[in-house]
């Protein structure tokens, strides 16, 4: 197996799969993490995937946690949001974290779990074969080949592999240049721990400004500067202070850490898997910045795949499971893509009409609460639910409500003898089966081998997980003895009512695309 | 719910004139936004999507 593409989607795929039990040896034509600071909002999923994969508490505890969006027309607040309203779950909505550190932790993780981490190696020959892939690899000591039994692309948006095989990635580009400021501010400032938004502000008429915040007091800013700016002159040092210091006032003493000047494009493999060869995060897929879609949906492209690809690997799949990933995460991919596309017209107008729209939005926002929704600096980003997918089994007895198949499991505290704890961090990286009642609900037995149970009771029972709260049964709308079947990557496959052997062995075959072969 | 292209304005000229009354000494600008609040807030009002649908295609000629 070998992964081409060390950044955050390739070191989280890498690290899943050996995780899984599998081989992987990791090529990146660079030898270190990114520079810059780049990806900065990791999502509560994101979040829960580094949770599984060990590492959820290091981001936790450096990121800077948040949860509220606000929004600004000229000197006003329009709007504001909060997007994990309810308590409950382990990690908050957000962190802020500078992609170096998130890439620093998965490369030890990865030397852990046993990846071989090949730095300085440049995929310059592809040739895919009918049960392989042969590479040719560039290093400073000269070129060697490689046969991958798969090659899984994760070389971001430019991909190489992806350009070898010549395959057309296309959709829409946007005639818009966004200048990203990450400024270090030891003093005192202002704002609170929030993604401010603002358009048309006083200190940058015309045009939008996001501010975040990221831990070692940085501070990201991005500028719109409209589709005429110069990329060259915009990133001068002296012309980037003026606006930042424009925004901050005459007072507070900044420094610049980072600097870029960028343009996107929301653009779409037709097919992420070709062969042996398949692409995840942005080889795949670009979306824009607002949402923070990028990172967070390659993160689970990786964890899509890794578990897939380790069950057909050790022949406990067949080889049609893979398709599932194509599927499920195309559908994820157009979703965001269709999120990121509205928010980018609602931020830059493409016509005088659009523009009038969206300044009627903004005024009326202020003081007429059924305009707010309609304001778009960015959907942020959400997991994808793979209502679709063919690895689903339809409702086996009637469940009334919750999370639905499809969706990854939500998360809730619980206590295990004693100690809270969260339900999430008891599912591990296999196939397991929720069952809401005491270890006696399941005749002994009566689960496929490989299927794990785990119990959850409304009171304190000896095996069991207790709901204390209640809220894992009211977020699945479990009944009483009910049970939910969940892949590896969290996700419902299926529910049952009154659960019963043979229902489950078929759901959980139909989960490995065994129906399928 | 279907768009309903019955009249039923009791006072259709009323009606027009408090429309063009509104948009009296505005600029081509601010007249359009001033269309774009009205839009805005009348399709909020029906919060149907499929009347919005069909009164959007109709507006543009492709029913």
């Amino acid at each position: 197996m070998v992964v081409v593409g060390g950044g955050l989607v390739g070191l989280t795929l890498a690290l899943d799969l050996a995780r899984h039990g599998v081989e992987v040896t990791l090529l990146d034509e660079d030898d270190s993490v990114a520079s810059g600071s780049r990806a900065i909002c990791f999502a509560k999923r994101t979040l829960e995937i580094m949770g599984r994969l060990g590492l959820g508490e290091r981001f936790a505890q450096k990121g800077i946690t948040w949860q509220t969006g606000r929004v600004f027309h000229r000197d006003r607040e329009a709007y504001a949001f909060d997007l994990l309203p309810e308590a409950g779950h382990e990690y908050p909505a957000f962190v802020n974290l500078q992609q170096y550190y998130a890439e620093h932790w998965l490369v030890e993780a990865c030397r852990e779990a046993g990846v071989e981490l090949r730095w300085k190696h440049r995929v310059t020959v592809v040739e895919p074969c009918a049960e392989a892939v042969r590479l040719t690899v560039e290093t400073p000591d000269g070129p060697y080949g490689l046969t991958a039994e798969w090659l899984l692309a994760c070389d971001g948006a430019r991909s190489q592999i992806r350009e070898s095989l010549a395959l057309p990635f296309t959709g829409q580009v946007f005639r818009d240049r966004f200048l990203i400021a990450d400024v270090v501010i030891k003093a005192d400032v202002a704002f609170p721990t929030e993604r401010w938004f603002w358009f048309d502000p006083p200190f940058h008429p015309d045009q939008s400004v996001l501010l975040h915040k990221q831990p070692d007091d940085v501070w990201r800013i991005d500028f719109q500067l409209g589709w005429d700016a110069d990329p060259e002159e915009e990133k001068r040092p002296e012309r980037v202070t003026a606006r930042v210091r424009a925004m901050l006032g005459p007072d507070i003493p900044f420094a610049l850490e980072w600097v870029s000047v960028y343009t996107f494009r929301c653009r779409l493999l037709e097919r992420f898997r070709h062969g042996r060869v398949i692409f995840a995060g942005d080889s795949a897929h670009q979306v824009s910045p607002f949402g923070a879609r990028g990172g967070n949906s390659g993160v689970q492209d990786a964890e899509n795949l890794a578990w897939k690809l380790a069950f057909v690997l050790q022949g406990r799949a067949p080889e049609a499971l893979l398709d599932s990933y194509d599927t499920e995460r195309v559908a994820a991919a157009e979703e965001n893509i269709l999120h990121s596309t509205r928010s980018t017209d609602f931020i830059t107008p493409k016509s005088e009409a659009a523009r009038a729209y969206r300044d009627a939005v903004l005024e009326l926002a202020a003081a007429q609460a059924f305009a707010r929704p309609l304001v778009n600096s960015g959907r942020l980003s959400r997991p994808a639910i793979y209502a679709a997918s063919a690895l689903n089994t339809p409702d086996h007895g009637a469940w009334p409500g919750g999370v639905p198949p499809g969706a990854p499991a939500p998360d809730a505290p619980v206590m295990q003898q004693g100690r809270p704890s969260w339900l999430l961090r008891h599912l591990g990286d296999g196939f397991r089966l929720l069952v809401f009642g005491p270890p006696a609900t399941l005749p002994p037995g009566g689960l496929p081998s490989g299927l794990v149970p785990i119990f959850i009771t409304p009171e304190e029972t000896e095996g069991a997980l207790w709901d204390h709260s209640g809220l894992a049964a009211t977020r699945f709308a479990a009944p009483r003895g009910g049970a939910v079947l969940l892949r590896p990557d969290q996700h419902i496959a299926a529910r049952f009512a009154m659960p019963d052997p043979a229902a489950i062995r078929a759901a959980l075959d139909r989960a490995m695309a065994k129906d399928a072969a | 719910m279907k768009l309903d292209t019955t009249p039923r304005l009791t006072d259709p000229d009323a009606v027009f004139a408090m429309l063009v009354e509104a948009h009296r000494g505005l600029d081509a600008e601010a007249s359009r936004r001033l269309d774009a609040k009205l839009v805005l807030l009348l399709a909020n009002h029906i919060g149907d999507m499929q009347v919005l649908r069909s009164a959007i295609a109709l507006a543009s000629g492709k029913p």
